[in-house]
């Protein structure tokens, strides 16, 4: 267990203290949604139309620009051995530095989106289904994209391929989280926000082994 | 080839090959390392020292041959036997965003084991005035001893260490060979691969060129 919570413990702290690359991802998140209206027009009508949509896909590119933070660093320094050494399965070990990932990204873009909400003039009425969306959904954007880090390790250009390979993985949270918020204003969100639920949990077990064999590939 | 009976609590290591992308490395190697036993890889740039000893490590697959720790093959029960070793890399994996004390932590910590011996360890390696210290200002020596500290700060038997003496100064080298010295006074087994002269009595010399495949045999 003191391994589990040292190595969560520490990304988190790095995270931290660097916080650069916490402030990249969601700087990127604010700036791309602060875009669209400047894009598109000041129209209120229209923003409110395409807002929801609008957060999801810069959350979703937030996302992926942040994936190369999970394993690459450990990969170059060797941490990576000492972590295949620990005593902890790798499984394990990867599924710790996804938590601790969805914490420094998943979860401060989930805490920014009532505020970018409010800025593209979304119907209040729908904001809580949006940031409910956000939460169920971010942890398969890191369950997921653990998983593209792990295989783009050692590639040349890792961030252009693993946005590639991972953005198509990433259709269902997008299709159900800003679908949900579509639905939330008609009725009845719950069935889009179940199925978001259940995507991250149908990840959850599954995507570690996936991760972790790619990393003891990288690792040959 | 392995003719002697070897002990119970050997590292052995039976007609290993190694291969690295398209190329055999080297083939049929073996290799004892008994209690308090110090063994020397040496040979070329390229010869197989830093696979031989990630091989050592469960780093790495061999395409042929096994390894045995305590008298079974480590395959039975690799977490054990990972628990057991000490790899020590030529990368430190070293965080500059952490504190010294806080990166012995830290991979105490990953080891499960209780961290007891943090400033003793420091202290061995003559890192206790930096303690405190982010990675970020140590010098490449220092980021070396602080990988180092790691061998005393978490027992394990076996130390495997590649090139440990880079980057270290002469009294860092005279540190580092006390440290092996008492290692195998009580028993440890160490397997270095390098190519400055470290001060290992009674060690034997392992020059891996002798098992380089037949390029012509491999393919």
């Amino acid at each position: 267990m003191t391994a589990y919570f040292g190595l969560f413990r520490r990304d988190i702290l790095l995270s931290w203290r660097q916080g650069g690359e916490i402030g990249l991802a969601l700087g990127f998140f604010v700036l791309a949604v602060v875009l669209f209206p400047l894009g598109v027009g000041p129209e209120a009508e229209i923003l409110r139309r395409i807002g929801a949509g609008i957060i999801w896909v810069a959350a979703l590119l937030a996302s992926v620009l942040s994936l190369d933070r999970i394993f690459a660093a450990d990969h170059a320094d060797g941490g990576l051995d000492l972590m295949v050494l620990s005593a902890m399965p790798l499984e394990g070990a990867v599924l710790v530095k996804c938590a601790a990932h969805w914490v420094t990204t998943g979860l401060p873009l989930v805490v920014l989106s009532p505020f970018l909400a409010l800025l593209l003039d979304l119907d209040p009425a729908a904001i809580p289904t949006l940031v409910l969306g956000l939460l169920l959904g971010t942890p398969a954007l890191s369950l997921l994209g653990m998983i593209v880090a792990a295989l783009t390790l050692g590639a040349r250009r890792p961030g252009v391929l693993s946005s590639l390979l991972v953005l198509p993985l990433y259709l269902p949270v997008l299709i159900f989280g800003s679908g949900a918020v579509e639905a939330s204003l008609v009725g009845g969100a719950r069935p889009h926000l179940l199925l978001l639920g259940a995507l991250s949990l149908a990840a959850l077990p599954l995507t570690p082994f996936a991760a972790a064999a790619a990393l003891r590939q990288a690792l040959e | 080839m392995m003719t002697a009976a070897t002990a119970e609590d050997d590292l052995v290591a039976e007609n290993l090959s190694c291969r690295r992308g398209e190329r055999l490395v080297f083939a049929g190697l073996s290799l004892v390392v008994p209690a308090g036993g110090g063994v020397v890889l040496s040979g070329a740039n390229g010869s197989g020292k830093s696979s031989l000893l990630r091989l050592l490590a469960t780093l790495l697959t061999p395409v042929a041959g096994h390894l045995l720790w305590g008298g079974s093959a480590v395959t039975e029960d690799i977490a054990a036997y990972r628990a057991s070793v000490h790899y020590v890399g030529h990368r430190d994996a070293i965080k500059l965003g952490l504190g010294v004390r806080e990166t012995l932590g830290f991979w105490t910590a990953l080891r499960g084991a209780e961290p007891v011996a943090l400033d003793r360890a420091l202290a061995t390696f003559g890192l206790d005035r930096v303690a405190d210290w982010r990675c970020q200002w140590l010098s490449a020596g220092q980021r070396r001893r602080l990988a180092l500290a790691r061998l005393i700060a978490i027992p394990a038997p076996i130390w495997l260490l590649d090139e440990p003496a880079a980057a270290l100064d002469i009294e860092g080298e005279a540190r580092l060979a006390e440290v092996i010295a008492v290692h195998r006074q009580a028993g440890g087994r160490v397997v270095v691969a390098t190519h400055q002269p470290l001060a290992l009595p009674g060690a034997s010399e392992l020059r891996l060129g002798e098992f380089a495949a037949d390029p012509a045999a491999a393919f």
